[in-house]
């Protein structure tokens, strides 16, 4: 016995001594600042007071915290605490927590065929105030992304990100007097004058992303399918209405070859899949390399990590200055454009749940987020001057006005080809230099049966 | 950033004070029923004693492995022969995929490869280290160097492992992995380390058996102290040469713990999943079991083929379980 | 005599080329997490284009990484001195309740007498290999639901949810496996004679375990609590999973996940945060390695 009360005795002082410890630590919290908001707009919401909503998504620190900053007035006026809670591994835990009960009252879903699984099976359908602000605020195209499989309108659009762009360096173009091309051709030819010159490199690609590692690749190939087919064989193409390894898709691959396994353009080619996608993009900040096809958000990861500036096309004297210019079409006149974004779901349909789903669907909101920077979303009402970055200006213009707009592919088809086959061939592709008819072969073996 | 300053913040003390209160009530409270339950116990008629025993010592252990591994187990038995959302019964399609589907072997052939290497490279060198710093001064020292990844977690692994793995291919820009300048000092032809099949998965058995090295060594360490001095100095009159006395003495006598101990590695290299998901998301043919499982279950949402994985690692593991129900049978009958 | 002999047997293997030999192998086992350790302390910039061993040709020492990480909090995301207490608050217990109620599974396994008694000991050594993964959504279900059994309630919803308790009870199940395998091998090498010994003093089974098992597998218990402190330490997935989601349970390894960024990037807050969760670990080892001496498994030894 007397081991136990030994032991008892040895917690209790270890407890005291840390308390001791904690006392000096404990710091003295903020007062709440505020006080001036004009909460009369956020009436409809009231009822709600002392309640909270836990708002699950993949999007953490720092850009969480904008978030946090854009939902503050909402929440003083409304009483509703938002907790936002972030993840890496949402994409798995999402399924865990779901099955095992402990569903999170949102979740924002970075791609429409994650949330295909949760239709019916613990999403609960967008209430009708939902429903009606997203029909006002957002083209159809966006509230059939949020509508699952059996036709029920679930999940409401959050952010939009524009993937038809090539990053380069104003500075380094100008230096060396290469110009914006604007086909496909004109596009080769300047990659053709780049490796000429043999200083730079025309094109850096990183595929690398740690288990998506791929998507990269998958991003190309949605791009130039919407420029050497149409919108409606992409469609198909997403759909599976034609066949992975059908000669459109062949055509489209064979292309993409044309710059990816190119060594005289990327350099080393087996590399670009352990090259990871931030790094990527840093080869056009300190002059290595001459383009970067990526979406629009590496801007900020390039600002962050590597210290790049986000500038207009005009300012050819700033080091380090990226922007972009269209990803071009086959002839100038084509202007697809290939883009993405997340939408919030409910598993529960209590007041405040709903009435934090239907805010961020407000031009109100979108206008408030978009403010803080680095951010925009496809909400009609989201009003351009709100939007500093001028990259992130140019990709809103883009979302409200592009003739044919589609969303990330990838994205949309069945998670064993979407988040699985087609990431691994793409990266096959250019590790092990499978062959273009190889890769196509097996995703289409591999789409699932039904 | 001044956003810090809008809203209010708990301080650290709201939030670790009932940390400490429920961390100290809960083992106090733990060890008090456990307390309460022996003074009982002992003051108790041998006959209800003969009962209680097993209701104490046998039954809370019995009850949370019901509950917490056998139950989950027979689930995934059931899912591994049902389709990708456990509607439909599919008898062994998951398996017939699993072995016939190219990518699958693959998986299966790496995992055998560190489920051999790892426990024989880590137990080796544990052993090796543990009988070259045996009655060694200082000794402590290395000893700590070398178990101290043990003390690092998965993540920091990975972090430290980029440092030394990572390459890059284009000359003008610097190169920050650790191998590849060496490669490079010694003007040598650097590789793409972590692309190059099977170089790369060799290059990830590196990684675990850093950090199962040092278990090895502490544990056989442990058990080369028992060994009774007598017989070591008996050797040493004798004049035995090191290598002699390793082999015909040191090893026999401590045999049944570097079966202990490979048998514990061997399993956790089979349950390995955080190295290969951190350093080549189970590209460049380095994929093994345990992250396909993974993968297929949570990222592809196919319960039926994740399953069935877990199956089949699970099956991977009988001779190791038959050849310890051996010795433990051997054992018992030498008594 | 004895006196000279045992000093012998200490030198008996300070032969400079074994010395030497683990001297390398140390200083090679070393290099790896040096280099971590020497990022830690550099500017982001250097980190991201320069080799960590430029340091010495060019040292820029910067101990901002670890002021960001221990004590910057953002609107959402407590500093990581908070972190590091969820995490004590997680690992002590989950270390004396698998220990405590493995010694009891391993004494009952090694020494009762009873049918079945090797069919169970395999049963639990085998379940080692159940991956944790698999076990997570019913683990969880029972948890938030409770568990019945066509409209039975067997185990009622008990609101654990969002609190320790659920990761406690997860790391006490994954634990037991091998601790009971470990203190089997353990408690089986205690020689027959000493148990037989004690029952023919009167002493009942309660009393044997307090008064001869216990005192005799402090060291075993000691060494194998130093290796399940490290796995619950470091452990993500559990901590992650039946946290639930609440930030005031999780560990700290979900927090320096979440620092590797949303897309990437912040390797030198990683490095600074990485080594600060390494420490507490290295302090238990250090602390307890006396233990080690006699340590786990010390018995199987034949002889």
């Amino acid at each position: 016995m007397s081991i136990f009360r030994r032991r008892a005795i040895g917690l209790g002082v270890i407890v005291t001594a840390s308390l001791l410890v904690l006392a000096g630590c404990s710091s003295e919290s903020d007062s709440a600042g505020g006080g001036t908001e004009n909460c009369e707009a956020y009436a409809e919401y009231a009822g709600n007071e002392g309640t909270t909503v836990e708002i699950y998504t993949t999007i953490i620190s720092p850009e969480a915290d904008l978030f946090v900053q854009s939902f503050q007035e909402f929440q003083d006026c409304t009483g509703i605490t938002i907790n936002w809670n972030g993840s890496q591994e949402f994409e798995a835990q999402i399924s865990v927590r779901v099955e095992g009960g402990t569903a999170p009252d949102l979740a924002i879903f970075p791609q429409p065929g994650l949330l295909a699984k949760f239709a019916g099976n613990g999403l609960v359908p967008a209430p009708a105030k939902v429903a009606d602000s997203v029909d006002a605020n957002y083209t159809a195209d966006w509230k059939n992304y949020g509508t699952g499989p059996d036709g029920v309108f679930y999940a409401a659009p959050l952010g939009a990100n524009v993937k038809s762009f090539v990053w380069y360096s104003p500075k380094t173009f100008a230096d060396n007097g290469w110009s914006i091309p604007t086909t496909w051709a004109e596009l080769l030819a300047l990659s053709d004058e780049v490796a000429a010159g043999g200083d730079i490199q025309p094109w850096c690609a990183g595929f690398g992303s740690g288990d998506a590692t791929g998507w990269v690749g998958t991003d190309w190939m949605e791009d130039l399918m919407l420029r050497f087919s149409d919108a409606a064989t992409y469609d198909a193409w997403v759909s599976h209405d034609i066949a992975f390894n059908d000669p459109k898709v062949q055509t489209v691959i064979d292309e993409a070859a044309k710059i990816l396994k190119n060594p005289d353009y990327v350099g080393d080619v087996a590399s670009i899949a352990t090259t990871t996608f931030q790094e990527g993009g840093a080869g056009i900040v300190d002059g290595t390399c001459a383009m970067h096809r990526q979406a629009s958000f590496i801007g900020g990861i390039l600002a962050a990590d590597y210290g790049a500036t986000i500038v207009n096309p005009e300012d050819t004297d700033v080091e380090g200055g990226i922007t972009t210019f269209y990803f071009p079409g086959v002839s100038a006149d084509q202007t697809p454009a290939l883009g993405g974004g997340e939408f919030v779901g409910a598993f529960s349909d209590r007041p405040e749940v709903q009435a934090v789903q239907h805010y961020l669907t407000t031009p109100d909101w979108n206008n408030k987020k978009a403010a803080l920077g680095g951010w925009f979303s496809a909400n009609l009402g989201l009003d351009t001057a709100n939007v500093a970055d001028p990259v992130n200006k140019v990709a809103v213009e883009i979302l409200q006005n592009a003739t044919t707009f589609r969303f990330d592919a990838s994205d949309l088809m069945p998670a064993a080809v979407g988040a699985g086959s087609f990431w691994k061939e793409m990266t096959a592709w250019v590790a092990e230099n499978k062959s273009s008819k190889a890769v196509l072969d097996a995703i289409e073996a591999s789409w699932p049966a039904n | 950033m001044k956003l810090t300053a809008l809203v209010p913040q708990r301080s650290l003390w709201d939030t670790v004070l009932p940390n400490l209160v429920m961390l100290g009530s809960a083992i106090a409270a733990f060890l008090g029923i456990i307390f309460l339950l022996f003074v009982l116990a002992e003051r108790s008629p041998n006959k209800i004693q003969n009962i209680l025993k097993y209701v104490v010592f046998l039954a809370p252990a019995a009850v949370l492995l019901l509950i917490g591994l056998i139950y989950p187990a027979i689930r995934t038995l059931i899912y591994s022969f049902m389709n990708d959302d456990s509607s439909k019964f599919i008898g062994f399609e998951n398996y017939v995929w699993a072995f016939t589907i190219p990518e699958i072997r693959i998986v299966l052939r790496n995992t055998l490869i560190w489920t051999i290497l790892v426990p024989v490279l880590a137990t080796g060198t544990g052993l090796a280290i543990a009988y070259m710093t045996d009655r060694m001064k200082r000794a402590a020292v290395i000893k700590s160097l070398i178990f101290m990844p043990m003390a690092i977690s998965f993540v920091g692994a990975g972090i430290i492992w980029r440092f030394v793995y990572t390459y890059e291919a284009n000359l003008k820009r610097p190169e920050i992995g650790l191998l590849s300048s060496i490669w490079r000092a010694m003007e040598w032809e650097p590789r793409n380390w972590l692309l190059e099949a099977p170089l790369n998965t060799l290059l990830l058995i590196v990684v675990m058996v850093w950090i199962q090295t040092g278990f090895a060594m502490v544990v056989l360490s442990a058990a080369m102290k028992n060994i009774p001095d007598e017989i070591i100095e008996a050797s040493l009159l004798d004049g035995t040469s090191n290598w002699r006395r390793f082999t015909k003495i040191t090893i026999p006598m401590i045999r049944a713990t570097i079966v202990v101990v490979l048998t514990t590695i061997t399993i956790g290299t089979l349950k390995v999943f955080d190295i290969v998901r951190t350093m080549t998301g189970g590209n460049f043919k380095t994929n093994v079991i345990a992250n396909e499982m993974y993968s297929q279950s949570f990222r592809q949402m196919n319960y039926g083929t994740g399953s069935a994985l877990a199956i089949i690692l699970f099956i991977a593991i009988i001779p190791i379980i038959i050849y310890n129900v051996r010795q433990l049978r051997l054992e018992r009958t030498e008594r | 005599m004895t006196i000279i002999n045992s000093k012998r047997a200490k030198n008996a293997f300070s032969s400079p080329i074994a010395s030497a030999a683990a001297v390398v192998i140390a200083i090679l086992w070393t290099i790896p997490t040096f280099g971590l350790l020497v990022s830690s302390i550099r500017p982001e910039k250097s980190i991201n284009t320069s080799g960590w061993w430029t340091f010495f040709t060019n040292p820029e020492v910067s101990l901002e990484n670890y002021e960001k990480v221990l004590f910057q909090g953002t609107l959402i995301q407590p500093p990581m001195v908070q972190y590091f207490f969820n995490s004590l608050a997680i690992t002590l217990p989950a270390v004396v309740f698998p220990i405590t109620l493995a010694v009891f599974a391993a004494y009952a396994l090694a020494w009762f007498d009873f049918k079945g008694r090797d069919f169970i000991f395999f049963t639990i050594f085998a379940l080692q290999v159940v991956p944790l993964q698999l076990t997570l959504i019913p683990l969880l279900q029972l948890f938030a639901k409770g568990l019945s059994i066509n409209g039975i309630t067997i185990i009622p919803d008990l609101g654990i949810t969002g609190t320790y308790i659920p990761i406690w009870i997860a790391h006490t199940i994954f634990g037991l496996p091998l601790a009971i395998f470990l203190l089997h091998n353990f408690l089986r090498q205690i020689p027959r004679e000493l148990i037989e010994a004690a029952k023919v003093d009167g002493a009942g089974w309660f009393i044997m375990f307090r008064a001869l098992i216990l005192p005799l597998s402090i060291p075993a218990i000691a060494s194998f609590a130093i290796f399940q402190f490290l796995w619950v330490w470091n452990d993500l997935l559990v901590g992650l999973t039946f946290g639930a989601g609440s930030k005031e349970v999780a560990p700290m390894t979900v927090r320096l996940a979440e620092m590797v960024g949303t897309r990437g990037g912040g390797w030198e807050v990683l490095t600074a945060g990485a080594f600060v969760s390494t420490v507490v670990p290295l302090i238990v080892f250090f602390a307890l390695q006396r233990y080690f001496v006699r340590g786990l498994l010390a018995g199987s030894v034949k002889g």
